[in-house]
């Protein structure tokens, strides 16, 4: 249920396993909502810290997603480029709840402003 | 009802009534015993009607490993002696705190002056047509097994609802009672909340080798049958007969009678760190609390609790700090365990063993040196070693090397240093446990002169089979050698030590089937791959299983999942077939009306000879290819590692040099060889005649026409290194020309590299080696061709087509739109 801190955007079975699904957000970036191969749930401002390469389009591999521009990879849980690149992408709090996938109201709005 | 009635004429002592015989509720009453004998009068109230047991060994009652005799923990003469009255059979219907008393459902009432409420949980029952019929069952009490026990008796088929913990559980049970057993379950790996995906593969298969069938990723749309259950429906339009249906698919905490009763209840009846409810009079204990926002679903977490109680109880609070599970399944000859946080991310190491031949994966996930969650399946005889570590939060940085051999080893050497391990070893210790080669033996093979893993690996075959002794092989060299050793050739990735073609000819010789099924048999060192390896295992075992493999999305580049090029700002281009170079004006007319309606900013000519649409976005795409399909164009797979384009001249049609019809052929040849997967990207040109317009000596196939027919080139390309093609030979026919080239082209599919283009392939093998498969060898061609074809009867469909009909529409749509100051601020969206 959507909640003034959270906002309930729909059912964990709608993100691919391994996959992920966008939160469009009006005048500013999208929001990438992740699921790995063990069911847990991210969500990240769509835009690599590289070269804005969107996330969401990557390939997620154990906790990270692979960029699909340069092959960054981006730690899902901090946002932050793993290995030798240097870079941080906005994260976005995100629960579970009965099935449903809320993300953090506030932290939607100051990701994608 | 059995009731054991004992209470004595005058007992000024505090009475405390339980709410609950099970588990939790009798050890609590055993922990106060402990404590205080003659502090509290005890009555327990029990739904069941029967003493206290142990719930959890219901499974082993259900396999017939035991009777429910052996899993009493507390008998009739244990309420005897300790003077405790139990009233089984009779639940509690309802409790007034006012008056501090309890009424049954008979009618009985009874005061209280401490209340203890520990009924449990109550199976979650998924609200499906037909899930009151009888024969629709929960795992939770004696009277379910005994349920159980009798629709085996008479035979026939049951399925089990929930792939967790309690229904393969229920299903091996079954199945050993000799019930054909369905298991579905909703999501695509079994126990997905214990296992990651690699555990939950392994125990899948074991399962299935036993004779169950396992559905994942199965969605129960109704449960049928008229007048007791006779099926179950999915949602895709499966039925499968049944004549008994367990729900296995959760609990919930029992929480009725506290929420009635006016307690503080959440997810569960809230208590704090001593078990005290909202009311200070009432406690409550088991799986039907929640503390600290944390509810339990296993027998671990009761202990600490009823510890917790009893202390507090007797005025020597100790406090419930929350606790740390793990789980262990209960199916004789399939180990599994698994505890703490396996989901991996952010400064988490991944320990990773496989053992293939033993049908081991050992997983260990280490934080800041510390285990912070496990993960064994086929050997856990650690289990409980890795748990206490990580419940004690040790450092594990000096056992770091050698954790994942488990306690004996890294502990027992007292050595941490894995090449000091090693060099401990005595000669005759067997190394490669596949071959059976001892250490010494591999030491005097590196002696020899096999200076590097792969000469190793060639000469006396240690590491050459399953690889789990790579890091072993590779200690021995570095000890016998210092700093003399090889490399080796590259690995296919870093979750590997084998190297590309290593993969490929395991994958035949292995007959494997799926990518985590890859992953284990070879011992991969991660838990899912990483973007190197997995597009490589899912090209290979779509080339080796052309019509059987189901391509995994999420193991493709973007480009391939989307059918259509990101470009750097993130929207795509679309480039529509045009074979062989040609267009129509009905084609052209297509295209200038998408760039139109889709405001595309650019429109390009290729250098493969067909157009370029630029700035699609990505939600647009279905609608884009919809418009093209409907002018009779398919997607040009401008983005694939797959074949890209055919480039034609104008040929002896109109050209005035022209010796044969290059324009016709490329067409055909398209026609042959368009939507086949490749280690990386192909392309094709027909000249017509030497001067070569189309360029054909740079494409990965080039056929020039002269005047007595076809000049077949191979392994061109532009690029950085611009290679000119190698000329294989001169055929009379344009059927001999085609032939040649689906023969060409399974050659490089079936033996390249992934990532591989011919240029690099053919300097590799040479061009005798090529000419030899594809001139010399006549049947073997033809082979080639056959298998060629045989796979493009499977590949031939147009993605876009598949696309626009609206498949996969979740690459698509967004998942929900946030507007932040508009009134509708969120919009769900759907698929
Ligand atoms: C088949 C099976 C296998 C399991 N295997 C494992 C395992 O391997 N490892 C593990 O850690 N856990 C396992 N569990 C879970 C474990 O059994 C539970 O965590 C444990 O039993 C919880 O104890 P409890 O006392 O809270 O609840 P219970 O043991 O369920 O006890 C609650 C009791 O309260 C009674 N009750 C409910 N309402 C009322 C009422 N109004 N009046 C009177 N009585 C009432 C119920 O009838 C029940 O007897 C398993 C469970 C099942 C069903
Ligand atoms: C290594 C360097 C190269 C890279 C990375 C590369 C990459 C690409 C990409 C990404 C596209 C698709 C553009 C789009 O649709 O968005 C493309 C198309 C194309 N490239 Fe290259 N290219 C390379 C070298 C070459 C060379 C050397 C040639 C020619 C000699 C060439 C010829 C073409 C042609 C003809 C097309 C259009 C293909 C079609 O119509 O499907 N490329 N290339
Ligand atoms: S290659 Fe030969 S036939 Fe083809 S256009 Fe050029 S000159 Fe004409
Ligand atoms: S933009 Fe992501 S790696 Fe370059």
């Amino acid at each position: 249920m959507t909640t003034a801190e959270w906002l309930d955007i729909g059912w964990v079975d709608q993100i691919p396993v391994r996959g992920s699904r966008t939160v469009q957000v009006e005048g500013g970036d999208d929001i990438a909502v992740f699921r790995t191969a063990e069911g847990k749930v991210f969500a990240l401002l769509d835009r690599c810290p590289h070269k804005h390469g969107r996330l969401s389009q990557g390939i997620v591999h154990g906790g990270a997603v692979a960029c699909p521009l340069h092959n960054w990879r981006i730690s899902l849980s901090t946002g932050e480029a793993l290995g030798d690149d240097k870079g941080c992408t906005p994260t976005v709090p995100v629960k579970i709840d009965g099935g449903r996938v809320l993300i953090c109201r506030a932290g939607t709005l100051k990701a994608a402003a | 009802m059995e009731h054991i009635h004992l209470t004595p004429e005058v007992d000024t002592r505090e009475h405390l009534v339980v709410i609950g015989n099970g588990m939790a509720g009798c050890r609590a009453v055993e922990e106060l015993l402990a404590r205080d004998p003659a502090r509290f009068r005890v009555t327990i109230f029990g739904a069941e009607p029967r003493v206290n047991y142990n719930r959890i060994m219901l499974s082993p009652v259900l396999a017939g490993e035991k009777s429910f005799d052996d899993i009493v923990i507390n008998g009739t003469e244990w309420y005897a002696a300790n003077g405790i009255a139990l009233i089984a059979g009779d639940p509690v219907a309802a409790i007034d705190r006012a008056a501090k008393t309890v009424t049954t459902r008979s009618g009985l009432t009874e005061s209280y002056d401490r209340l203890l409420i520990a009924t449990g949980s109550d199976p979650f029952i998924i609200p499906v047509p037909g899930k009151d019929l009888p024969g629709v069952i929960a795992f939770r009490d004696m009277d379910d097994v005994d349920t159980m026990l009798a629709a085996a008796d008479a035979g026939g088929d049951a399925v089990v609802i929930g792939g967790g913990l309690l229904g393969l559980e229920a299903a091996h049970g079954l199945s050993l009672r000799g019930m054909k057993v369905t298991v579905i379950h909703l999501m695509p790996t079994l126990m997905e909340r214990q296992l990651d995906e690699a555990a939950g593969w392994l125990l899948k298969q074991a399962l299935e080798a036993r004779g169950q069938t396992i559905l994942t990723g199965a969605d129960t749309a109704e449960i049928v049958g008229d007048g007791k259950v006779e099926g179950v429906k999915l949602k895709d339009g499966t039925l499968i007969p049944a004549s008994l249906v367990v729900m296995a698919v959760g609990i919930r905490p029992s929480t009725q009678l506290a929420r009635e009763a006016g307690l503080a209840v959440g997810r569960g009846i809230q208590v704090d760190d001593h078990m005290v409810t909202s009311d200070p009079a009432v406690l409550a204990v088991g799986e039907c609390v929640e503390h600290d926002g944390q509810v339990y679903g296993l027998v671990a977490p009761l202990w600490d609790m009823c510890r917790s109680l009893a202390d507090g109880l007797v005025e020597k609070p100790s406090g419930y700090r929350g606790s740390v599970t793990s789980t262990k399944l209960k199916v004789s000859g399939i180990d599994v365990f698994s505890a703490g946080d396996f989901s991996g991310g952010d400064g988490c190491e991944d320990i990773v063993l496989r053992d293939a031949s033993r049908g081991v994966y050992k997983r260990v996930i280490v934080r800041d040196n510390r285990i912070v969650g496990a993960v064994l399946y086929g050997d856990t005889a650690d289990g409980s070693w890795y748990f206490d570590l990580l419940k004690k939060q040790d450092d594990v940085s000096d056992l770091r090397d050698l954790l994942i051999f488990g306690q004996a080893f890294a502990s027992g050497g007292g050595a941490a240093d894995p090449k000091a391990a090693v060099a401990a070893l005595s000669d005759d210790a067997e190394i490669c446990g596949c071959n059976g080669v001892t250490k010494g033996q591999v030491v005097s093979c590196i002696a020899k002169g096999a200076h590097s893993l792969d000469a190793v690996r060639g000469t006396c075959k240690a590491s050459a089979s399953c690889g789990s002794c790579t890091g072993l092989v590779e200690n021995l060299l570095a000890l016998t050698l210092g700093d003399d050793v090889q490399s080796g050739p590259k690995t296919m990735c870093k979750c590997t030590s084998f190297g590309h073609d290593d993969v490929r000819r395991e994958i035949v010789a292995q007959a494997m089937r799926s990518i985590p099924e890859v992953m284990q048999k070879l011992h991969w060192t991660t838990p899912d791959g990483c973007s190197s390896c997995r597009p490589a295992l899912n090209y290979y075992l779509l080339c080796v299983l052309p019509g059987e493999y189901v391509d995994d999305q999420q193991s493709r580049f973007v480009n391939e999942r989307m059918h259509a090029n990101i470009q750097k700002d993130g929207t795509y281009s679309v480039v529509p077939r045009m074979w062989g170079g040609l267009t129509s004006p009905r084609e052209l007319r297509a295209i200038a009306d998408v760039v139109e309606k889709y405001d595309a900013p650019m429109i390009k000519v290729t250098g493969g000879q067909r157009l370029d649409i630029f700035g699609i976005k990505k939600e647009d795409l279905p609608a884009v290819w919809a418009d093209l399909n409907a002018a009779g164009m398919v997607s040009g797979h401008a983005y694939g590692k797959s074949l890209r384009t055919v480039k034609t001249c104008v040929g002896s049609e109109w050209c005035r040099f022209g010796t044969q019809d290059s324009t016709g052929l490329g067409v055909k040849v398209e026609r042959m060889s368009w939507g086949s997967w490749m280690p990386h990207k192909f392309k094709i040109a027909v000249s017509g005649c030497p001067r070569n317009c189309a360029e054909a000596t740079i494409k990965d196939f080039g056929i020039v026409c002269v005047d007595s027919g076809y000049e077949l080139h191979v392994g061109g390309n532009g690029g950085i290194h611009v290679r000119v093609t190698d000329l294989i030979c001169k055929v009379a026919t344009e059927q001999e020309a085609m032939d040649y080239c689906a023969a060409f082209i399974q050659l490089y599919r079936e033996e390249a590299r992934y990532l591989e283009r011919t240029a690099p392939w053919i300097e590799r093998v040479g061009v005798d080696y090529v000419k030899a498969r594809i001139v010399d060898d006549e049947s073997g061609r033809e082979a080639l061709r056959a298998r060629f074809l045989f796979s493009q009867s499977f590949s031939q469909d147009d993605p876009w087509a598949q696309r626009a009909e609206g498949a996969e529409a979740e690459h698509h749509a967004p998942m929900a739109r946030f507007i932040p100051q508009g009134r509708a601020f969120l919009e769900e969206i759907g698929a």
